[in-house]
């Protein structure tokens, strides 16, 4: 039953999202301008300098281009996790418990927050403006790798996402400290990850598995050894990461529903 | 608290670096910030998106949409003055939970560049002051526009995507090409983040920066008054 019923409840949302078109539309456009604002920021650096951690300016770009439509995507899908603090608090969670259906994409299919598609787009024009500037020796693998890239890239956020909100089942205003890890691990990831100092790299883009969003995957479409010395072929594990990344997703947010008691009321 | 203060310094820590990899590719140093100042504009910055709070509630926004801010108009007070009042004191309240925390996080951490004359504390002091003043004047703008456009949430989250670029949160608007510098400087927005980090830096002259936040805070708040009177005729009592 339930595959006939998430399509109707997606349709429903959009339906009702597409109705005011006005206000969809400046929120499109608001979500336009917000991704091309990160990129004001790669590119003001870059009028004062030539490359940052050895990577020249398009391929800064690549990297935040690959994290953003990746990002982007998640948001999309796992964005509505931003609310769990509210189904917790309120015991509206209790509902979903009750429904015959799983709870994590009960929550996911609650609200598709359809404007996300305007970062999406922002990011896709900048990747292929991006591709289309750097030094790439195609081939049809490194097609594949620029299709799967974001791919996995949303799936390895939205495993973050999973994660960091499991919090909110312990700390019910979590969501801040949640936040710190999606929204600064988008922000983290949009650069060379050789520019972070070792601890933080070590937690945003290996315990969060950040660096496989876009920083190895540009490596291995640049052709170009990786500066702090893992071997070229790590490029190409994104898919493996985020399947792995999903895996305990799946089990730290399984883990936590059990944790859940109910308001009592 | 605490997680909003985790997320601060999460953030902090990721534009540092940032800044720090751009100044190493330049030989150190980029218009006038060496990897001490640049450390401590960043600090400094996340500080004050508190203090100033940048990115406020759509409260009142809210209350215009719904009605509820009639019962804010018939009180015998001055709405945008009572609505300042309130928030100067959430500043005081701010500054202590706010502003101090990510600045001394800053300075135990990382090079930090303190004011080479003592006169740069009570000044910062008074330009951080300013500068809550102008973005209230931004904030309250922003919620009063309800009156005419009743979902007022296009503008809201216009405003909260672009504050930080422009106001100098993101990047030293001294990184901007010249003529993106000149036309920034020209607008409000400076003066809520960059001009009181210009005066703890001592980049520029510190009156001059006072002077010109003065200018923008009378500005704000004088747009902001006239708006609202021009609203009040606007309102139309529904019900009874």
């Amino acid at each position: 039953m339930a595959e006939f019923v998430y399509p109707k409840l997606i349709g429903a949302r959009l339906r009702s999202q597409l109705s005011y078109r006005a206000s969809f539309a400046i929120d499109f456009v608001t979500q336009v301008i917000a991704q091309g604002y990160e990129m004001v920021v790669i590119l003001v650096l870059f009028t004062q300098i030539d490359a940052l951690g050895g990577f020249t300016k398009n391929e800064v770009l690549l990297m935040y281009a690959f994290a953003g439509a990746a990002f982007g995507v998640a948001d999309l899908f796992a964005g509505q996790l931003d609310n769990l603090p509210t189904y917790i608090r309120t015991g509206s969670f209790d509902v979903l418990l009750m429904r015959p259906l799983r709870t994590l994409p009960q929550i996911m299919c609650s609200d598709i927050r359809l404007r996300r598609i305007g970062r999406i787009t922002g990011a896709l024009a900048v990747m292929f403006y991006a591709l289309a500037h750097v030094p790439v020796d195609w081939s049809p693998a490194k097609v594949l790798l620029t299709v799967l890239t974001p791919v996995a890239g949303a799936v390895i956020y939205s495993a973050v996402w999973v994660v960091a909100c499991s919090i909110c089942f312990w700390i019910v205003e979590g969501r801040e400290f949640a936040n710190a890890v999606t929204y600064g691990s988008n922000a983290f990831t949009s650069y060379p990850i050789n520019v972070y100092s070792r601890p933080l790299r070590w937690l945003m883009a290996f315990v969060v598995p950040g660096a496989f969003v876009a920083y190895y995957p540009s490596l291995a479409l640049l052709g170009r050894q990786d500066p702090l010395g893992l071997p070229g072929w790590v490029g190409w594990t994104s898919p493996l990461v985020a399947a792995l990344a999903a895996g305990v997703a799946a089990l730290v947010w399984r883990f936590a529903v059990r944790h859940y008691r109910g308001t009592g009321s | 608290m605490l997680a909003g203060m985790t997320t601060n310094v999460v953030f902090g820590l990721l534009r540092v670096a940032i800044l720090v990899a751009a100044l190493r590719a330049a030989n150190g140093e980029i218009a006038d910030y060496d990897i001490a100042a640049a450390n401590t504009y960043v600090w400094i910055g996340q500080g004050l998106l508190g203090f100033v709070l940048l990115w406020g509630t759509n409260e009142l926004a809210e209350r215009v949409r719904s009605g509820d801010v009639v019962v804010d108009l018939y009180r015998p007070w001055n709405l945008q003055g009572a609505l300042l009042a309130e928030d100067v004191g959430r500043g005081g309240y701010a500054l202590l939970t706010r502003l101090v925390p990510p600045m001394v996080f800053g300075m135990l951490l990382f090079p930090f560049q303190f004011p080479q004359n003592a006169v740069q504390w009570p000044l910062f002091g008074i330009s951080a002051l300013l500068a809550l003043v102008i973005s209230f004047g931004f904030r309250f703008l922003i919620d009063i526009s309800s009156f005419w456009l009743l979902d007022n949430r296009g503008l809201y989250g216009f405003w909260n995507v672009s504050s930080g670029l422009l106001c100098g949160l993101t990047v030293p608007i001294a990184f901007f090409p010249g003529w993106a510098r000149d036309v920034l400087w020209m607008t409000p927005f400076p003066a809520v983040l960059q001009a009181p980090i210009d005066v703890f830096l001592g980049h520029g002259d510190p009156w001059e920066l006072l002077l010109l936040q003065a200018f923008w805070a009378v500005v704000m708040l004088g747009i902001g008054h006239v708006t609202l009177q021009r609203a009040m005729r606007k309102v139309v009592l529904q019900g009874g």
